[in-house]
């Protein structure tokens, strides 16, 4: 058995894949929920049930969805350009931090909402954006793995985090819990559907995966982006400024993942906690990938992630599979996805 | 030795096909073939690189297992590869005894290793120094030890990979002589070459391979170049034609450019006129890559001036293709194209941002229009039109590409566009005869058309197939461009060895 270069990758594959990754994922996961002592298929209908089964189900996965969107959008468009940005976690902390920072403040209040809105959605953005400059400053300049730099300014960010809200910016009406103060009503983003926390950035999240399809598709800084994401010295030697491509992907990434953390605390929390993201920054990783680097595909992605996470959480209560199966369910559908990219360029003879 | 029926597929591709092949001892057998004919496939299957999907192999009357560079050692075939397989910081009694002892032996025997290769040198008339570090030796010195290296080891059977690719007229002689005496003593070697004259010269009989399969064994000595050209092509291929042109104006200056580095540039002074072909001539590695880059707008030289037009440019593409500069690079895969876009997205990949973009996106409709003119004009060969994926062409189509992207500019069928200049790095490496003849004729035209060309090859036949001028380089330095016919070949082969250029001048 041996693996062979394909030629040429046909388009079907390529939209196949990930949902045999998924398919794959499935059956792999059934061994865990066979071993949790739980019936196969009603375990997984109680999983869909959740997610999709209602309009109750649905609004809850599409609350979810919002920001695995924008985090998806961010890592998809940094690794279109090949720049390996582990760090959307941390660029959600700092760009929900930025906004609240901004909003929080009591004197904000006179001034017109849709100007402070604005302003919160611009901090969040940029302060997302200038946390991936410095790593992409660093690969451009010196050659410093993104990958190991981004991956650990997670931790930096997250600490610094904790650090604002244990100290300056901690609610004094939270009775010791670190947290920000509550953005006021005026300052959320308003709901979509009534009762239910669908809320406006949702279609902030879809309008963007638009935009971000088209401009990759359309632009001559798309076609940039992905000419240095595919050959990066035959792009320079073309006259594609790689490095100046690489600084405008990265504040690309980094403010996208930033908005996530914006529109997450403008839209469901109110307020800032050190546990307001379940990873959110680290399952866009998965969603770019089952997405294929598609900013379309990111949308269609991000529904399956936030199903399984929300319909996990209605099925454990149901049947006695823990509610880490979703966890489970969303690593092991990044290593089929990544295992089914191998195939797309290659094919197994047997000999 | 004996193949009977080697066949080895890569994906859709028939590398070899069925190939039955013996080798009598003393006797050199050359594998003739164009680049792609499966020549390098077949001795790499021989020598255990690859596994042949059918087909055995017996040396000296004993079966030998595929896929096994060990068991072809140990039953006397040794290799010597195109690309060097030595370690450059080590000496050349390293370099030989490498792999030779087991890990296990606390004491190397350096000594008995010295004394036999002393030996061995001495009896087949290789002089090598043991101790010289490799990376201080000549390339046709590195060759020598390549060789010694299988002899070292007992090969009875040696086989070379386009061998004088790399060397020197001269040094080319100095091989011949070398592989005469081998044979003497009773060595059997396969020789791999595209080079008529140099097979026909060297071999007792000769293979011809074309597209995997074997065409014909003929003996050398009833052998003919022209009936050789004809079953390696096998078709007609027309020559390309000289046209007259005239030389016009300075169009490019470089004066005293100097570029760091191992394979720097060291003062280099050159002018480039409309209308002529400018060639430099050279053995790898001399600072050819560090003069094209320069000209490519790819490096900023570290001293010194280039003009184009009387402009200085700064060191990025864009200037140089805004000026008119056609940049044919030698890596067509890793430079080149980007092999996962489209054909038409790489055919405007240098005027992404100029020609074809408008408010900052990309005209896609001209693009695509331009396109697919430049695939007709060229005959760029893709399955799926310019949607294609670059990265499933093949080398001449890519090539296509690239000259036609580079001499169209932005494609405008009304203006016939000339550029200004043309820098060409090894523009038919690798290409079949085909291929060959159609960017010969695509840079002679032109040149007759007034633009001025810089043609850096390290193949000798080209350069004075097409050159009006010649200078060679050597270690970064240039000698005189003259026009061609003041060279003759041997003293370009004295020049790329390196003696002083003055006394080449004070000779012509």
């Amino acid at each position: 058995m041996r693996l062979e270069a394909r030629g040429q990758t046909a388009r079907g594959w390529l939209i196949a894949a990930p949902f045999a990754a998924v398919a794959v994922t499935l059956a792999i996961c059934s061994l865990f929920v066979a071993w949790a002592g739980a019936p196969l298929m009603p375990t997984y209908a109680a999983i869909f049930d959740g997610a999709f089964g209602s309009r109750f189900a649905w609004s809850e996965t599409l609350t979810r969805a919002t920001p695995l969107m924008l985090t998806g959008l961010a890592v998809a468009v940094a690794f279109r350009a090949r720049l390996y940005n582990i760090g959307a976690e941390g660029q959600l902390y700092v760009g929900a931090l930025a906004a609240v920072a901004l909003g929080g403040i009591a004197e904000v209040a006179s001034l017109p909402p849709i100007l402070v809105f604005a302003g919160m959605l611009a901090a969040a953005m940029a302060a997302g954006a200038l946390l991936l400059l410095v790593p992409a400053l660093l690969r451009t300049r010196l050659g410093v793995d993104e990958v190991v730099t981004t991956l650990l300014l997670n931790f930096v960010a997250l600490l610094f985090v904790s650090m604002m809200l244990d100290g300056p910016m901690k609610d004094p009406a939270a009775m010791g819990w670190p947290q920000s103060v509550s953005l006021p009503d005026t300052l959320q983003l308003p709901k979509l559907i009534e009762r239910t926390r669908v809320h406006a950035g949702l279609l902030i999240a879809l309008a963007l995966a638009v935009l971000l399809w088209g401009l990759l598709k359309y632009s001559t800084f798309g076609f940039a982006a992905r000419a240095v994401g595919a050959n990066p010295r035959a792009a320079a030697f073309a006259g594609v400024r790689v490095e100046r491509t690489m600084v405008i992907v990265a504040l690309l990434s980094g403010a996208l993942a930033g908005l996530a953390g914006a529109i997450e605390v403008m839209g469901r929390t109110g307020y800032v906690t050190l546990d307001m993201s379940p990873g959110y920054g680290y399952s866009g990783i998965v969603i770019a990938m089952l997405a294929g680097l598609s900013p379309l595909g990111v949308v269609l992605a991000s529904l399956f992630v936030a199903g399984i996470l929300v319909g996990a959480d209605s099925m454990s209560r149901a049947v006695a599979v823990p509610t880490y199966i979703a966890d489970v369910i969303v690593a092991v559908a990044l290593l089929s996805m990544l295992v089914a990219t191998v195939f797309a360029r290659y094919r197994l003879r047997w000999s | 030795m004996r193949l009977s029926g080697i066949t080895k597929r890569f994906g859709s591709l028939l590398a070899n096909d069925g190939i039955s092949l013996d080798l009598a001892g003393a006797e050199v057998l050359a594998l003739l073939g164009e680049n792609g004919a499966g020549k390098s496939t077949l001795v790499s299957i021989l020598f255990g690189h690859y596994v042949p999907d059918a087909g055995t192999i017996e040396a000296f009357g004993a079966p030998l297992p595929p896929g096994d560079p060990a068991a072809a050692l140990a039953a006397g075939i040794g290799m010597v590869h195109q690309h060097f397989t030595l370690a450059d910081n080590m000496s050349v009694l390293d370099n030989v005894m490498l792999g030779t002892e087991p890990w296990w032996r606390l004491h190397s025997q350096r000594r008995a290793a010295r004394r036999r290769l002393m030996e061995t040198a001495g009896r087949f008339g290789l002089a090598v120094n043991p101790d010289a570090r490799v990376g201080a030796l000549s390339v046709g010195e590195r060759q020598r030890v390549e060789i010694l290296k299988a002899l070292f080891r007992d090969a009875k059977i040696l086989i070379l990979d386009e061998p004088t690719a790399v060397l020197t007229p001269q040094e080319a002689g100095g091989l011949f002589a070398t592989l005469k005496e081998l044979v003497r003593q009773g060595l059997s070697i396969i020789f791999i070459s595209h080079k008529l004259p140099e097979v026909l010269r060297v071999s007792d009989r000769i293979a011809v391979l074309r597209d995997g399969k074997l065409i014909d064994v003929r003996d050398a000595r009833h052998a003919g170049e022209a009936e050789l050209a004809h079953l390696m092509v096998g078709r007609e291929v027309a020559p390309p034609q000289v046209r007259p042109h005239a030389v016009g104006a300075l169009v490019c200056e470089l004066n005293d450019v100097a570029v760091g580095g191992a394979d720097g540039l060291a003062g280099v002074s050159l002018a480039l006129h409309a209308g002529e072909i400018t060639a430099i001539a050279g053995v790898a590695g001399n600072g050819q890559q560090a003069l094209a880059d320069v000209l490519f707008g790819v490096v900023a030289p570290d001293r010194g001036t280039v003009r184009v037009d009387g402009r200085a440019l700064p060191a990025t593409p864009r200037a140089w293709i805004g000026a008119g500069v056609a940049r044919i690079p030698e890596d067509r895969n890793a430079v080149g194209t980007i092999g996962d876009l489209p054909v038409w997205e790489n055919a405007i990949a240098e005027r992404h941002a100029g020609a074809f973009a408008r408010h900052g996106f990309v005209r896609r409709r001209a693009a695509r229009a331009y396109a697919r003119r430049l695939v007709q004009r060229f005959d760029v060969r893709a399955g799926r039109g310019v949607d294609t994926p670059a990265r499933a062409l093949s080398g001449g189509n890519l090539q296509k590409l690239i000259l036609g992207r580079a001499l169209t500019g932005d494609g405008d069928e009304k203006i016939a566009h000339v550029p200004k200049l043309i820098v060409a790095r090894q523009p038919t490496w690798g290409l079949d005869v085909g291929a060959v003849a159609f960017v010969h004729q695509q840079l002679l035209d032109a040149c007759a058309h007034g633009a001025a060309v810089l043609l850096i090859s390290e193949d000798l036949d080209e350069i004075l197939f097409l050159a009006d001028r010649i200078a060679v380089i050597h270690r970064g330095r240039l000698t005189e461009a003259r026009p061609a016919n003041a060279w003759t070949a041997s003293a370009i082969g004295l020049a790329m060895a390196g003696s002083s250029a003055t006394e080449h001048a004070d000779a012509a």
